[in-house]
């Protein structure tokens, strides 16, 4: 048979594996400003591009989608073309997708400290952002499966399939949890509310996790483990297994990120078993990762590739057996909006995604500039202190998770709350947050000490833009073997394979989404919730703009502890015109949903004005960060009346007609506010941006205080 | 076009027997593979396993040489 030559494109290898190093540095760099100010609160005072609200969302994104992205594209675009001894399909796509990427990632460098966020956790980017990424995903898609269709090997390894996996299931996600309706070019609302809302994003969040985060980093594991160590995966049986019953089962498990709240039961208990038997192929994933290496531990102690791809591979388990574990409702109940959630993340993104990627880096630059690796000792260095990172930034958020959680439950023997002064905790926590950004700063030195090593490693070697292979090609008339099996077929046919892990995906995904829309008659509704008034909608978008969903929540649960310390838990009635639904995650300040005029928790106008004006005058201790700008800015009513067109077109009954009075109405209700506050000895105009934020948080969970919950028919 | 897919969704009667038919999908899929990989013969799965050595370089490296004999 004919030998083919043909040559490997590193150059683009090399594109993806720069960037995920710049991206990597700014996406930890911010990780550690948005860790300092949990302890200098007041560290950016008055600028709000980078106050903690706006920073987080762009530490989160930046650090998944151009760090972690640009590292599966480096391992992607390296591993694909040998499995499959085929240069990438069409070199223009694959500069295509290098550099659309890297434009997404600018364009959300600087919207979303601008405040331009649909407040989704991980999908917060504005709907033409959300554009560019599916048509750049599809590109990617494109330059993958032409690759996979002039390939030169019949079988299609396992590392692949994750591949394929990812891509089907990460468009699937994206785009369902993307729809929205277009306000202006940076403003759109969610097409879904509430409860149907919270449970979409979180299949999205979680799948978010499992298919960017897990499947395509389980791939690069498949490759890269038995190309460092130099043999084969410990059994390749196992990996098959490993790869269906993880696609089929994490798709299921997205409502362990809503038990105990509003969201119907049928639902929280799916999610709750499906997590639990996800223990069994991610540690069946692991084992068979660690037991590549087994016979090879002396390698190991030598090699600080394979140290950085043991430690990652364990923290891959720790998090995989972490995550069941705080999917049961009881464990659950405790470690919900809690550091201990923040502690799980991160052993997850510094041990598994960060240590992988290094150790990946730490392998394919010598390969690719075919040299030694600068330094072995700074990368032994960097394993270490990277370690002692991981270590500092964990532990101390696993104590005050744990402290968080009793604190806000413990009693007195009366039957009183023992610490109801919910600034009594952020107090006790100061000193473990400093600990934490100490962690952070130790992980941030050993990456740029990889840096340093990998540009001298790049300064000398010679690079190898075009790597030469050869290869006999695919014989046109394969003789089928005979009973051949179904899954043999499949693993020559990607697009049998594209099929059927879509199908794969799809099932699950349909069983969770598909009764979602029958939650109308699972959600009693409740007559009295009423839309909100445009000058409380302007405040909604205000409270969506300066991202306060990433330190509050507004779901209070069930417990008697929340109840004594919020007021009446929330209900899923409350919610049906919250487009989009701002539940929360993380309480690193009280819960807001009983706030309102009236309620438990509720405060005078004035209240609000000066402790939004200077947080620590008023709650000392408190680590909210000052907002000084909502006083001084004028409120930015231009887009008012699209915004009221928007919510009625999704179903919020405003009256026809409602634009035309709707400015009108709310100067009245603003000037309301503004005579209230001037009683009290603060003169504030009644334009300014902090009277609709005031307007939003009086109104927040106020709609039930004179209802009867009438369930429907 | 929300509202319609809602409505037409919540008229399917009996959507609750979904998650059954899914579960019986999954779990009838599952066993297939399992049969599958038990009963794949060990050459195969060998050669399968050795893919990522097989890269075709012309420069053979010290880790890129061929597994299949062990
Ligand atoms: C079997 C595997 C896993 C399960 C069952 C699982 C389960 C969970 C649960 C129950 C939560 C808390 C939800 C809440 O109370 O709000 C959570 C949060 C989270 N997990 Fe995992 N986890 C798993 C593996 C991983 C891995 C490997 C990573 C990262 C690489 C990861 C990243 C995250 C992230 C980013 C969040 C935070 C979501 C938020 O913003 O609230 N998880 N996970
Ligand atoms: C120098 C390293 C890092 C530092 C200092 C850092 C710091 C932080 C801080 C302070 C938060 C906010 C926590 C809160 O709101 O209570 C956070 C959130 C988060 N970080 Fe990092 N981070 C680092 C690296 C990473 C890496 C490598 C990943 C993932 C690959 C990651 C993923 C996340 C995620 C997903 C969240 C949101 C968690 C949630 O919503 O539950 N971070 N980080």
């Amino acid at each position: 048979m004919e030998v083919e030559k043909f040559y490997y494109d590193n150059g683009i290898v090399k594109k993806f594996a720069l960037a995920t190093l710049i991206f990597g540095l700014v996406g930890m760099l911010v990780g550690l400003t948005v860790a300092l100010e949990f302890v200098f609160p007041k560290m950016t005072y008055g600028v709000d591009f980078l106050s903690f609200g706006r920073l987080r969302p762009l530490h989160t994104n930046a650090i998944i989608f151009a760090f972690v992205g640009n590292g599966i594209f480096t391992g992607v675009y390296y591993s694909l073309q040998r499995l499959l001894k085929a240069r990438m399909y069409s070199d223009l796509l694959s500069s295509i997708h290098f550099w659309g990427w890297q434009l997404i990632i600018v364009a959300a460098a600087i919207t979303l400290p601008m405040g331009f966020t649909s407040s989704k956790e991980y999908a917060e980017l504005e709907w033409p952002i959300d554009i560019a990424i599916t048509l750049i995903w599809v590109v990617f898609g494109i330059n993958m499966f032409g690759t996979l269709l002039k390939r030169r090997t019949r079988h299609i390894y396992v590392a692949i399939w994750f591949y394929i996996a990812t891509w089907v299931t990460v468009a699937m996600l994206h785009i369902v949890n993307n729809l929205e309706m277009p306000v202006t070019l940076f403003k759109s609302y969610s097409l879904y509310a509430g409860v149907q809302d919270a449970l979409v994003q979180w299949w999205y969040g979680h799948n978010a996790v499992a298919f960017f985060l897990t499947t395509p980093y389980l791939g690069l594991m498949y490759y890269f483990i038995p190309k460092v160590s130099n043999r084969p995966v410990f059994s390749y049986r196992l990996s098959i297994i490993h790869f269906w019953a993880l696609i089929f089962i994490y798709i299921w498990a997205g409502p362990h990120h809503l038990l105990y709240t509003a969201l119907p039961d049928w639902a929280q208990s799916i999610g709750v078993v499906f997590s639990i038997m996800l223990i069994a192929p991610s540690w069946g994933g692991m084992l068979n990762g660690l037991l590549t290496l087994r016979g090879a531990w002396d390698k190991v102690r030598e090699n600080p590739v394979l140290k950085f791809l043991v430690v990652a591979v364990t923290a891959y388990g720790m998090s995989t057996f972490e995550g069941p574990m705080m999917s049961l409702k009881n464990v659950n109940a405790i470690s919900h909006y809690t550091d201990w959630t923040i502690a799980h993340v991160h052993i997850g993104g510094l041990g598994w995604n960060g240590f992988l990627t290094f150790g990946m880096l730490y392998w394919l630059f010598p390969k690719m500039w075919k040299t030694d690796l600068f330094s072995i000792k700074l990368a032994n260095f960097h394993f270490w202190i990277g370690t002692l990172g991981i270590l500092f930034w964990t532990l101390p958020m696993y104590w005050t998770g744990f402290t968080q959680s009793l604190m806000w439950k413990e009693f007195t023997p009366d039957g009183f709350l023992m610490y109801p002064n919910f600034l009594e905790t952020v107090k006790q926590l100061a000193p473990m947050y400093a600990l934490r950004s100490f962690g952070g700063l130790l992980y941030l030195t050993g990456f740029i000490v990889m840096l340093y090593n990998l540009f001298h490693t790049m300064k000398a070697g010679s690079f190898v833009a075009e790597e030469a292979a050869e290869a006999a090609p695919l014989e046109k008339n394969f003789l089928k073997p005979k009973n051949e099996t179904f899954h043999r077929l499949l693993e020559r046919k990607p697009i049998q394979m594209l099929i059927w892990s879509f199908v794969a995906v799809a099932i699950g995904g349909a069983i969770e989404i598909v009764p979602t829309f029958l939650i109308d008659s699972n959600v009693p509704t409740i007559s009295s919730v009423k839309p909100y008034t445009p000058l409380e909608l302007e405040g909604r978008d205000l409270y969506i703009r300066e991202g306060c969903n990433n330190c509050h929540s507004q779901m209070v649960r069930p417990f008697r502890s929340e109840t004594e310390r919020y007021g009446e838990y929330s209900k899923a009635g409350e919610f049906v015109y919250d487009h989009p639904f701002l539940w929360g995650s993380k309480r690193t300040g009280p819960d807001l949903h009983r706030i309102g005029k009236g309620n438990k928790n509720s405060k005078s106008n004035i209240w609000h004005f000066n402790h939004m004006f200077d947080p620590q005058v008023v709650s000392e201790g408190s680590i909210m960060p000052p907002y000084p700008w909502m006083i001084e800015d004028q409120l930015d009513v231009s887009a008012l009346r699209a915004k009221i067109s928007a919510m009625r077109k999704l179903g919020v009954p405003y009256v026809e007609g409602y634009e035309e009075i709707a400015l009108e109405e709310l100067q009245y209700q603003a000037q309301e506010i503004a005579d209230d506050i001037a009683a009290n000895g603060v003169e504030v105009n009644a334009d300014r941006e902090i009277i609709a934020l005031i307007a939003y948080l009086q109104r927040l969970g106020t709609d039930i205080n004179n209802a009867e919950e009438v369930p429907v028919k | 076009m929300l509202k319609f897919i809602k409505g037409y969704v919540s008229s399917i009667d009996g959507i609750e027997i979904y998650p059954i038919i899914s579960f019986i999908i999954f779990f009838t899929f599952f066993i297939a593979v399992l049969y599958y990989i038990l009963a794949a013969k060990k050459n195969y799965i060998d050669e399968l396993s050795n893919l990522p050595f097989d890269d075709g370089i012309t420069i053979q490296t010290s880790d890129s040489t061929n597994h299949s004999d062990q």
